[in-house]
């Protein structure tokens, strides 16, 4: 049995020998080397520097920003305004819990191990939006009420991202399943539905909702308005949504519909259980690309007078307090939204490789 | 048109009644005419060229194709549009497909416990028990917790008819299910098919396979151009085909 003790060749990993094929194998490719080396060493070090070791981490005042590099110092400053907006300072434990309660949910979802996960994960799904609608505005259970205008900064923006994405899917869902109805009026409305949303840009729905809805309808208290954004996003988004879903839809070769017809399943089951678990693990790439794209979406509240993250950074880089401190702000915004599309995507990609049953035909 | 006479007790005459069955595919008239009466566990295979209508007739029976005209009335229960109708027919009729369809995200046992715990509301350790016996009987239980993909064409479709008996349906239709099968994996799924034709199961077979109408068929029913041309005991119709279409195709797939 000397074949099966065989290993494959191992390739000789010599970093000279890696250079001159790779880097060197001709005139031109050093040439493309060296430029690349001249780029990198000529930007790399001055955002080092500005970044790191000639920025400004201490202090507790504007003037401790001497140095020449970024003034992180503004950051650490205004941060609680920036996660928190004009929550109540003394109120800021129920924006944790609900944080940590987040936390707990989801991060145990990238330990394969991790006991339980999958009750953490639904109850992230269906009992975080219901705890988090008794503890952020508060007003009942002894609470003390805390108007929606004061919400602002990061928590914000993970409201509407989080209540956006988990009530599109099932509506998206639902219209998906519509839209291919055979009975014509379901079809018919479906379709409607469809192209009218998806039609509208979101900025659009926004104003729509916040500006135009007022005028046929009595204002009542300021909570409104970010419900009215609220669900003006989710009927947006679940038209692009309910898209994405019907490409798998019709992803499903015949046989499952008629394999599951055969046995009588009817239509529900049919759908919940042969179906759409099939065509959603079809297109989770799709999904997610649209969840990054709602989260990074949310930022156009800002024209409605409601402040998320990017809107809080905004108006504190124009306080004269501060100087010049607009890159390190938009820095932070962008370093916070690419940490959790990127934690979405990292996610996703976990649940494809999870759910492959080798069954790619 | 005569029925082989079923005098064993207990059997029900006319388990399926197709009368006057007319279907059309837009203006294509696919089936004409179509009249025949399965007794409880007769065994029938249908055979004719490809394109005479015999996968679309037997789909008829458990209404994946709608027919236009006629009757068919299945174990007592007539076909139309009314859908409790047809889920409560379907639930008595198996279907084995040329393609298997099993479903890829569920594992073996899985697929063949979804209807009984959804549609029989059988529970699930019950549905397992009776799972597993059955993939006992077409000879794979110990691929039980694999998944589909990860089997040859002979197993998924040995998996698909205990997926199909999980359901103790009255009636097993199959569609050419060795047409997709490479040749060495035909014989397995045949001898389990025939094991099955032994316990007196009612069966209507689409198949090529000759040798397989001659072992177990109670009759052949032939196929061309959407209309029943003949049918006969297996012995008969081999031996002494009536019609000229008959004999031409039996030539045709005998020859070599």
């Amino acid at each position: 049995m000397t074949e099966s003790t065989m290993k494959a060749p191992k390739k000789a990993l010599r970093p000279v020998k890696w250079m001159r094929e790779n880097l060197f194998s001709g005139w031109f490719n050093t040439v493309l080397t060296l430029g690349v080396a001249y780029l990198l060493v000529t930007s790399v070090g001055p955002l080092l520097n500005w970044f790191f070791l000639d920025a400004n981490f201490v202090g507790s005042d504007p003037s401790a920003c001497t140095g020449a590099g970024a003034c992180w110092l503004f950051i650490s400053q205004r941060l609680n305004f920036f996660i928190y907006g004009f929550y109540p300072d003394e109120l800021q434990w129920r924006v944790d819990v609900m944080f940590l309660l987040l936390a707990v949910s989801f991060v145990p979802q990238f330990i394969e191990r991790f006991p339980g996960r999958k009750w953490l994960g639904l109850f992230g799904i269906f009992g975080l939006p219901i705890v988090g609608y008794f503890l952020i505005p508060g007003g009942s259970f002894g609470l003390e009420e805390v108007q929606s205008s004061k919400w602002g900064g990061l928590m914000l923006t993970l409201i509407l991202a989080y209540i956006g994405i988990i009530a599109s899917l099932p509506i998206g869902i639902l219209l998906a399943l519509g839209r291919r109805s055979e009975m014509p009026i379901i079809r018919g409305i479906c379709v409607v539905f469809i192209e009218v949303w998806r039609a509208v840009p979101l900025i659009t729905v926004l104003f729509m909702a916040s500006v135009m809805l007022p005028l046929f309808l009595p204002e009542g208290v300021n909570f409104e308005k970010l419900a009215r954004a609220l669900i003006g996003i989710t009927l947006w988004q679940s038209a692009y949504m309910a898209e994405v879903i019907r490409g798998g839809l019709q992803a499903i070769p015949r046989g499952q519909y008629e394999a599951a017809d055969a046995l009588g399943l009817g239509y529900w089951r049919k759908m919940g259980l042969v179906i759409l678990p099939q065509a959603l693990k079809m297109v989770i790439p799709g999904i997610v690309n649209t969840f990054i794209s709602l989260f990074k979406d949310t930022t156009l509240v800002l024209i409605i007078g409601l402040f998320d993250i990017l809107g809080t950074v905004q108006s504190t880089v124009t306080d004269p307090a501060w100087q010049n401190v607009a890159i390190e702000g938009y820095v932070f915004v962008a370093f916070c939204f690419w940490v959790f599309c990127f934690g979405i995507s990292r996610y996703s990609q976990n649940l494809e490789r999870k759910l492959d049953t080798g069954h790619k035909t | 048109m005569q029925t082989p006479p079923k005098d064993q007790p207990g059997k029900k005459p006319g388990i399926i009644r197709v009368e006057g069955m007319h279907k059309w595919y837009g203006d294509f008239h696919v089936l004409k005419d179509l009249n025949l009466t399965v007794d409880q566990g007769e065994r029938i295979v249908i055979c004719g060229p490809s394109g005479s209508g015999k996968s679309t007739f037997i789909r008829c029976i458990n209404r994946l194709e709608e027919h236009q005209q006629g009757k068919i009335i299945v174990d007592g229960i007539e076909l139309t549009d009314d859908v409790r109708h047809i889920d409560t027919v379907r639930r008595e009729v198996g279907m084995v497909f040329q393609h298997f369809n099993l479903f890829p995200h569920l594992t073996v046992l899985e697929n063949c416990c979804l209807s009984p715990i959804w549609v029989r509301k059988t529970p699930r350790k019950e549905a397992e028990a009776s799972a597993m016996e059955y993939l006992e009987r077409v000879k794979i239980p110990d691929q039980a917790n694999k998944f589909p993909g990860q089997l040859s064409g002979g197993q998924q479709q040995r998996v698909a008819i205990a997926r199909a008996l999980c359901m103790k349906p009255k009636i097993m239709l199959f569609d050419e299910p060795t047409s997709a099968l490479d040749p060495e994996m035909i014989k397995e799924v045949l001898d389990v098919m025939i094991e099955l034709a032994g316990s007196g199961m009612t069966m209507l077979c689409v198949t090529h396979e000759m040798g397989f109408a001659k072992t177990v068929a109670d009759r052949v029913i032939f196929m061309d151009g959407g209309e029943i041309v003949e049918q006969a005991p297996p012995h008969e119709f081999f031996t002494n085909p009536q019609e000229a279409r008959t004999q031409k195709f039996l030539q045709q797939i005998l020859a070599h």
